[in-house]
Parts: structure tokens; sequence; C-alpha cells
């Protein structure tokens, strides 16, 4: 099971925490500082798994990181998870994110975070996997948009309809039009100017 | 109030502009001031943003718990965009130790039944997230419904959330076992993936959902197959590979299905056989899938063909330049290592080569592997390429090397005189790091190999003189030159190199030790003894050592200040005792009991303080308890000084307090433990009520044979967690025919009220043989220990 989601950039600010065992929230930033110092050290060419930290749990839990530009994005996972698995995990993330995002950078992380969150909990639901079609997760983010916009359009559509008409500047309105033997009466149209 | 307070852009555009923690700070408060008074009338239709901004926040590790009501009523909004985040927060904000977390059960139950997909979704992700066992209980029969709806979307998500309600409440299982196998035939991937997940979750939780699912060991090929083989798709093609997620789940499931049971592994072979073949490798999902196949075939009843093929595979993985594939092979050969060694065995040079990796994931691994494959054929070789790692590794992971390469020498060495060498090597390179008992395993080790005196006095003399800084080295050295100091004097003929010292540098040497501040008091101690010992090898002239002996006697470390005195008393009023006191120590035997060496030392003091007068009856005992003293005075926790060993002081003054009359009658049942040609020995037992974890026995003696038993003496040992005192015996002589029978006292402390376990030891003459006798002690009565 997967036991925490960290997202941080290359000076150890957080852009996305998620944690799917509860801590109490001074630990939750003790952890965040920690791994962020753990995989600092690291170089670029050596593996990706570290043996976790002290905070974050005991012997079977490892780190899972994978670095990408400015951000290192941190899996916490116990031994019932494959490491190469997580792997795969971590960049079909990133791809959705790029996806949703149309070429995913730091400040769409930052800007975004709500956004971000909600991509990730169609991938990882409760510290396991959920889905992983990059495709089907997209399709989701985007009924889920549309849910959204319809309900704000919905409630505001009266009030920008009156006020939309309110603007249309009607000139006199003749109130009899006499075409040769046709007499149209034209209503009283008044109380919408 | 919305002119005032940020939209959630603006309020990160400020604090990203902060510039410097305190600026971060006052813009946050000022914010959560906003935040807070918008939360109390507010408008409604905005409340969304400000749980945002709150959440954005709680991230950066500002107070966020006044937004938990808020959560609550965003969350039994209508509107979508409200319980979004309402729920976000939920799973941020809220766990089960707040009382709050009960009350959006309703608000889940509400969601769950509406029937709006998103809504749905938003619902079981948060209660799989931070469902508490009491909200799993009252929503689990709603989950069960979502099951078996139409809808994938929802259906996965409903399969997860089950997962998380099982581990909660594992009664729950019940409810959610039947729908698996009708799940099981869904083509849709994530349900499978969540099914696959729920089953192996209930089979890890109990053994008859384990013999249940056995029987979808076919169905489960099945799906693994097509996924296999199958060619190119599209919708879950992870860089060529179908599906790796799914295939890695399965293939655990199978795993954990076929173990103990032949027929599902025999179904499995020939699917993991075409699986290991057929994957490709090069890229990481291909790989994940082929280790994940590797472990299945080692851990099911496999053919022995597919778990040489299995092995081999993982060989191939460690020569590949993948730093994260050779990393999981070193793990899983770890795990091999024990129940297929000889496979294993084949790939230690790759295993070698990995030590020398600058990644230290990697190196750690590779440590742990070499250590576990060296045996008594490949000592030598091993050994020298860990003492190169030795050198050159991070220093968290030298303890662990230097323990390691010990524990091995021990175990496999080809010579003593290749053991002896191999220690102090690692005693020269990490000095610092070795464990507390390798001092008192080198010593026994040097003092056992007679003939091997001579090079390894030369050889620690000479590494002492290079260097005077690690302690273990230290006081091996310090040891051994005051044993056997007088080798030093003479050229070694083992090795050339290693010329005579003169005496007075040895002498020089070992003062350097006594005052050097590198030097631990425990060092000390045995640099102060070494010289004294000195005083009787050397033929020169001893005053030296006589006024180093005597400006001790005012030291301030106690213990220094004790052995000062006491050897100055040995050179003037016993200076005729001397040579006898100061003499070679015997072999003595290697016990693992610590306990033993204190009952023979408590055994020595004995003697000791009743003989002090006379001349000692048993010089080599009271050599002994030097020794001992010595031993028992480990480097142990190196920050403080170490106490004087408690035993023969200690001992000393309870001795001469305790008085030597019989215990009196016990209501424990005597026990006989011993009986050989006429010698009995019998045990009583007593509690005295005032101390309950105390225990006295007292160990009788009788000789019923026609011939007297000399020399009695008898030794006891108990584990670790007891202390034992053992007082002095009435005598050492049974007389023949029931003469006047020995009897001796034990105290045995058991704080723990552990189930008390005893070994005794005899020696005594007894019709012209020597007899010694060594023996557990059966049916000891419960009384004793409760």
């Amino acid at each position: 099971m997967i036991q925490a989601i960290l997202v941080f950039n290359n000076h150890g600010k957080p852009r996305l925490v998620r944690f799917y065992q509860r801590f109490p929230e001074e630990i939750q930033q003790q952890i965040v500082r920690e791994t962020f110092h753990l995989v600092l050290k690291r170089d670029d060419n050596i593996c990706n798994f570290l043996e976790g930290g002290s905070l974050i749990g005991g012997s079977d839990y490892k780190l899972i990181y994978r670095h990408y530009a400015t951000l290192y994005f941190v899996f916490c996972v116990d031994s019932s998870e494959s490491e190469l698995g997580i792997l795969d995990l971590i960049q079909v993330f990133v791809e959705t994110l790029d996806k949703c995002f149309e070429n995913v950078c730091e400040l769409d992380l930052i800007f975004h975070m709500d956004k971000v969150h909600y991509i990730l909990q169609e991938v990882v639901m409760g510290g396991m996997v959920l889905e992983t079609n990059m495709n089907e997760i997209v399709a989701q983010m985007d009924a889920q948009s549309r849910l959204e916009k319809s309900e704000g359009g919905l409630s505001a559509a009266p009030a920008r309809a009156v006020s939309a008409v309110k603007n249309i500047n009607l000139p006199e309105i003749p109130r009899n039009i006499n075409i040769g033997d046709l007499n149209i009466k034209v209503p009283n149209l008044s109380q919408f100017v | 109030m919305l002119v005032s307070s940020l939209k959630l852009h603006d309020l990160i555009e400020e604090i990203r502009g902060a510039k410097t923690q305190a600026q971060e700070r006052e813009v946050i408060q000022k914010e959560c001031a906003h935040i807070r008074a918008a939360f109390r009338d507010g408008d409604p239709m905005q409340r969304h943003r400000q749980l945002a901004k709150l959440l954005y926040v709680h991230m950066l590790g500002y107070p966020a718990h006044f937004g938990q009501m808020e959560c609550l009523k965003l969350i039994a909004s209508p509107r979508f965009i409200d319980k979004r985040v309402g729920y976000l927060g939920a799973m941020l904000l809220l766990d089960e130790r707040h009382d709050a977390h009960l009350l959006i059960t309703n608000s889940i139950k509400n969601d769950l039944s509406q029937g709006i997909q998103p809504v749905q979704g938003l619902a079981l992700c948060t209660l799989s997230t931070m469902g508490s066992a009491e909200m799993c209980r009252d929503l689990a029969t709603e989950v069960e419904k979502l099951l078996l709806q139409p809808g994938p979307y929802v259906r996965k998500k409903a399969i997860l959330t089950a997962v998380h309600m099982v581990r909660k409440v594992p009664e729950l299982s019940d409810i959610f076992l039947p729908p698996c196998v009708t799940l099981l035939h869904e083509r849709h991937h994530g349900i499978l993936l969540g099914t696959i997940t729920l089953i192996t979750e209930l089979c890890q939780r109990s053994p008859a959902a384990l013999r249940h699912f056995q029987k979808v060991v076919p169905k489960l090929v099945q799906i693994l197959r097509t996924l296999v083989t199958a060619g190119y798709s599209t919708e879950h093609n992870i860089s060529g590979v179908s599906d790796p997620f799914l295939q890695v789940q399965i293939l655990r499931l199978l795993r954990i299905l076929g173990r103990n049971h032949e027929e599902s592994s025999e179904t499995m072979n020939d699917l993991l056989a075409q699986v290991a073949t057929n994957t490709d490798t090069r890229r990481n999902a291909g790989s994940a899938v082929l280790y994940e196949t590797v472990l299945t075939i080692m851990d099911i009843r496999s053919a022995a063909g597919l778990r040489v093929l299995a092995v081999n595979i993982l060989g191939r993985f460690l020569l590949k330049s993948d730093r994260n594939i050779r990393y999981v092979a070193l793990t899983s050969l770890l795990r091999l290592v024990q129940s297929d060694h000889s496979a294993v065995q084949r790939h230690r040079p790759t295993v070698v080569e990995c030590l020398r990796e600058t990644d230290a994931s990697l190196s750690r691994r590779a440590l742990e592997l070499s250590l576990a494959l060296v045996n008594s054929s490949n000592v030598r070789v091993m050994t020298q390429e860990l003492q190169a790692f030795l050198e050159s590794c991070p220093s968290d992971l030298r303890a662990d090397c230097a323990s390691g390469i010990l524990l091995a020498a021990e175990r496999f060495a080809p010579t003593k005189r290749w053991h002896i060498d191999t220690i102090l090597h690692v005693l020269t390179t990490a000095g610092a790091y070795v464990r507390d008992d390798a001092v008192a395993n080198l010593t026994l080790l040097i003092g056992g190999a007679q003939e091997l005196h001579a090079y390894s006095v030369h050889r620690l003399y000479h590494a002492l003189a290079e260097d005077i800084s690690q302690q273990p080295l230290v006081q091996v050295a310090t040891w051994c030159i005051g044993e056997y100091g007088d080798f030093l004097l003479e050229n070694c003929e083992e090795t050339e190199t290693l010329q005579k010292v003169e005496e007075e540098e040895v002498l020089a040497l070992l003062e350097k030790v006594l005052q050097s501040h590198l030097s631990l008091p425990a060092t000390r101690g045995y640099a102060l003894t070494a010289l004294m010992k000195l005083s009787t090898r050397l033929q020169g002239d001893i005053n030296r050592i006589r006024q180093v002996v005597s400006i001790y006697g005012s030291c301030v470390d106690v213990e220094l200040q004790q052995r000062a005195v006491e050897y100055n008393t040995l050179f003037q009023k016993y200076d005729h005792m001397r040579a006898a006191i100061l003499e070679k120590i015997p072999l003595v035997e290697h016990g693992n009991h610590q306990a033993e060496a204190a009952a023979k030392e408590s055994q020595a003091a004995a003697q000791l303080s009743e003989d002090k007068a006379s001349v000692p009856t048993e010089p080599q005992t009271s050599k002994l308890l030097d020794l001992l003293d010595l031993l028992d005075d480990t480097p142990g926790d190196t920050q403080q000084p170490p106490t004087l060993n408690p035993c023969p002081v200690g001992g000393l003054v309870h001795l001469l307090d305790l008085p030597c009359a019989p215990p009196p009658p016990a209501p424990i049942p005597n026990l006989k433990v011993f009986e050989r040609e006429g010698v009995r020995l019998n045990l009583s037992f007593t509690r005295p009520p005032g101390t309950p974890p105390l225990l006295l026995i007292t160990v009788t003696t009788t000789n019923s044979s026609e011939d007297d038993v000399t020399h009695f003496v008898c030794q006891a040992a108990v584990p670790k967690n007891f202390q034992l005192q053992l007082q002095a015996p009435s005598g050492n002589t049974a007389p023949a025919r029931s003469g006047l029978p020995i009897t001796q006292l034990f105290r045995v402390l058991n704080p723990n009220k552990a189930p008390l376990r005893l070994k005794l030891r005899v020696t005594y003459n007894h019709f012209g043989q020597s007899v010694q006798e060594i023996f557990e002690v059966h049916n000891l009565p419960v009384e004793t220990w409760q």
C-alpha cells in the first residue's frame, strides 16, 4: 500500500502533500522535510529507491522517487508494492498531469493544487492503485469540469439574461404599423426597456 | 468581504512574493482571519473558494483546523463544485480522532445513493481514505450495492473502498467475498485491478478465503495469458507491455494462491514459463513484470527447471546497467539465499562487483548478500573483498560490515593465524565500529593459539605503535603485550619484518597509552595491568613500573586508583607472591554464558577473600579473576566510564555479610539432580517472603561411596536475564561413607519472573580419576520462579 505521495521542488517547498495514513500535522511537515533532505543527497544516476527515513514507518517502508526538472515526485510505499511498478506509476501520473494541463510545469501545480489532487484521486485511491489508463482519467476529469460549469452556468443564467436585455438600446417602437390594408397592433414592450 | 479577501490565485501570488518567512506568515495570518470571517457570515456561493485557500495554506504547514466544520457544510451542499472541495478538505483535515468525522457519514450515504457518478466517486474516495471502523460498518451495504451496478467508474471505486473496509473491519469480508468471483469476469481493467486487490486482501486475512479462491486460479491464468499474448493495444499500453500493473497484480495473487498448493502451482507453471521467456525487458515495465514472475516462481511449488531459470534471470538482472533493476535483483537474491544457496552462489562474482558501486542503496544490499554468501570455500577471497569495501564504505555501513567480517571469520576461518590477521585488520580499519565482544573474542582467540603468541604480540605491538586511537585495538594490544611481552624482546621467526623491541620502548608505549587523553578509562585499566604483568616478564629494572603504579595510586578515577593501590601492595607486602599471581593465564574455555563467567568469578572472589592472608591455594583462580575482570570490563558503552564490575567487590561484601548457615527448611520440594558412583547432588529451594524475585538454592553433595571426593568445585549458569551469586562452599572434600556433605548456597534473582533454567558444572577427583560433568537441571518446580 502507498503510505504517502509527496511532490516538492528542488528547494523543498511542498507542491502536493497526500498522506494515506493518519499522521498529526507537525509530523507530516517533518516527514516532508526529512524526505526532502534524504532525496536531495542522491545523485542523478543512482537508483531511485531509498530505504525510508525513521519517521514514516519502520523498516518495511521505502521511498521511491523520480526527479523531473525542478520537481521531485516521491511515493512512500511498503513491501506489498512492486518497486519497478511504482516507478511506472509515477510516470503515468506525470503524463496524465501533462495531458490535463497541456505541457505541465511547476507553476501549474502551484496555482492549481486542487486540480492536481483531483487527478491524483483518479489514479490512487486509499493508498491503492485505482486506474492507470490515461484516457479514462482525462475523460473523467473532463466530465467533472463539464458538470462544474453546467452548475455554475444554470444558477447564473437568469441574472445574465436580465442584464443583457437591459443593455439593449431599443429605439422607439411605433404603436401602429399601417401597411396598406393591414393594421398591426404592436404590444406594449415598455416594461423591458 | 469579497473585495478584501483574495482569490486563490492571488493569494498564492502574494505568498510567493513574500521575501521572508515572517512576511509569508503575516500574509497567511491576515488571510486566515478573512477566511474565518467568511466562514461565519460570508457568501455561501464563495465558500468553496475560501476552503480551497485554506487547504493551500494547510499544505504549507499552517494550522487549518477551523475549516473542519466548513467541510461538512460544503459536502452537504447540492453543488458539485462545493462537494468536491468539501470532500477534499475532509480527506486532508478530518480523521478518526475528531468526533466531527462521523457527521459526514450521513452525507456520504446520501451521495452514494444519488446516482450522479462523479459525486458517488467523491464519496467513495473519501470513505476509502479516512473512513473509520464505525463509518465502514454503517455504509457497507451501500458500497456492496454499488459493486454490482453497471457503470465501471463507480464500480472500480466501490471495489477499492471495499478493500479499505475489509482492512478496518475484518468481519465485513463476509459481505464482500461473494461478488468477487463474478467481478473477475469483467473486461474493464480498472475493475479487474480492483477485484484482484480485493481478493488478495481477503486471502491474506483468512485461510478459508484462500482456499475458496484457489478455484479461480484457472481464470486468473486465462486473464494473464490474454494480456501477455494480446497484440499492441493503445488502451493500457506502457512501453510495449499491455497493462503491466494488472499483470503484476495477477502474478502477486497467483503467488499467494500457489504457495504450498500443488494443484494451483501446476496450473500456473506453463504460463509462468511463457511470461518468463517472452517478456521484453528493454524497458522498465517489462522488467517489472519479469521480476514479479521470478518471485512467483520461487515462491510456489514450481518445477526445478523453472526455478533455475528464475535464478538465472535474476543473475541477468544483476548485469544490467539500470541500477534500479540491479537493486531489485539484489533484494530478491537475498530472500532466496537461504532456500537456493547453491544457485545464488553462482552469481557471487557479480554481487561482489556491486559492492564497488558508489550508490549507497545498492552497496548496502550487496553487502548483506555478500555476507550471506560467505562459506568455507570462498572465505579468503570474500574477506579480502569485504575488507577493501570496509575501507571505502560510508560510515553507516561500517558497523554492519565490520561485524559481518568478524562473524564470517569466526565461522569459516581456515587457520588461526589468518583469523588473527583478519581481526587485526578490521580493528585497524574500523576499530570504532566493532561490536563490544570483539575484544573479548580476540583475546580468547589469541590466548588459545599458543603457537601464535609471539606472532600476535609482535603484530599487535607494531599496530599499536602506529596508532593508539582505536580503542578496541588498543585494549587487545595492551592485554597481549602484558601477557606475552617477553616474546617482544626476541625476534619473531614467523615474519622477519617484525624485529625485536627494546624494553624501554615497550614501557614507553604502555605509558603513552596510559596517559593519552584518547584512551578510555577501561583502556587505561588494561594498560596499567599490562604494566604490572610486565614487571615479572621483563628482566630489566622495574623501578619505572613501580613509579607509574604508585603515581596512579592517587588517580581521580576510582577504578584505576583501586588497581594501582592493589598493585602497589603487591610490590610491597606481597612481593614474594607477585610472580605467582602474575603468571601467564591458562587456556580459558570459551564460555558463552556471562553468568557462568560471573559465577566463576565470584567463586574465585570467594576463594580470594577467605585465603588472602595465607598463600593462595589457587593462584590460577585469582589470575582467572584478573582475566575475567578484564573480560567483563568490556568497552560496552564507550560514552560513560565503566562502573566497577560489581561481582568481585560486591561479591566480597555479600560473602562477608551472609552467614554460611544452611537456609531454613523450604516449602518447595527438593530435587535430586545428579548421581554418579555414590556421589549425589541435591538441590533445595527457598523463596524468602520479603523479596519475591529472590530464590535461594542450596546444593548439597553427599558421598556414599568408599572413596573420598576431593577438589570438588560446583559452578552454575543461568539465562541472561537472571542474576546469580555463588557463595563459597562449605569445603571441597566430601569424605567417604556419607561423611559431612558439602553445601553451597546460590542466590538467584529473577526480576522478570521468567522460567528458571539452571546449568551446573561439577568437577572433582574420585577414585583417582578426575570427573567433570555438565548438565542442565530439569523438572525445576514451578514455585521456584513464579
